[in-house]
């Protein structure tokens, strides 16, 4: 498996590593910077992580998505630092002999990161800024 | 007993790290009762995990001060 926090998101690098002969079927899922939150216009995200128990955390859930489907090869990239509207910050690659476990594990992977993984994310709108679920 | 801080726990402490005395705080829920006391504004959060060594721990998990803590309010990546 492939698992990365990095300064841009390499699509081509999570495709290079996920395909392959053996599986027909590769899904990848690719999360940008929206221009709007919470009916505000955003300007931009920053992200923090807590490095080594982020990357540890992304392993468990690959190795997690592996067991439960049968999965060829995984990639998890995810950005730190600044990003602007349009940016991709995170990006998933599945690969697997048939589509349908491609899709459910992919799913399962970023569904799976936004609730486990220790990443923080800021959101700045014009006037104000807010870390991201912090508060309820 | 040092804290390693991120995101909105590191803006209210105003530090990536904080030091605390160890004295007393013998497992993860002494150290969130003394964090309470401390830092108000954690009550507040949605919710506040406690990480030892690199992985989520629960309240009845022993601290000897040896360990790397890290505060882990509400995650947000993706």
């Amino acid at each position: 498996m492939l698992i990365e926090l990095t300064d841009h998101i390499d699509l081509n690098r999570v495709y290079e590593y996920v395909q392959s002969a053996e599986a027909g079927g590769q899904t990848f899922f690719v999360g940008t910077v929206r221009n709007h939150a919470h009916g505000k216009e955003v300007i931009k995200l920053t992200f923090e992580a807590y490095e080594p128990m982020a990357l540890a955390e992304m392993r468990k859930i690959a190795v997690q998505a592996t067991a439960q489907w049968p999965v060829h090869a995984l990639a998890i990239q995810h950005v730190l630092g600044e990003r602007q509207v349009g940016e991709a910050v995170v990006a998933i690659g599945v690969s697997c002999a048939h589509r349908q476990a491609a899709f459910e594990a992919c799913r399962f992977v970023i569904d799976t990161l936004k609730t486990t993984v220790p990443i923080w994310k800021k959101e700045f709108y014009k006037d104000s800024s807010i870390w991201v679920n912090a508060h309820p | 007993m040092e804290i390693l801080l991120f995101g909105i726990t590191r803006e209210i402490v105003g530090s990536s790290r904080l030091d605390i005395p160890a004295a007393g705080i013998t497992d993860v829920a002494a150290l969130r009762s003394w964090l309470k006391v401390q830092y108000p504004q954690f009550g507040g959060l949605s919710s506040l995990a406690v990480a030892v060594n690199g992985e989520y721990a629960d309240d009845r998990h022993a601290l000897n001060g040896q360990e790397e803590i890290a505060l882990i309010p509400p995650v947000s990546g993706g």
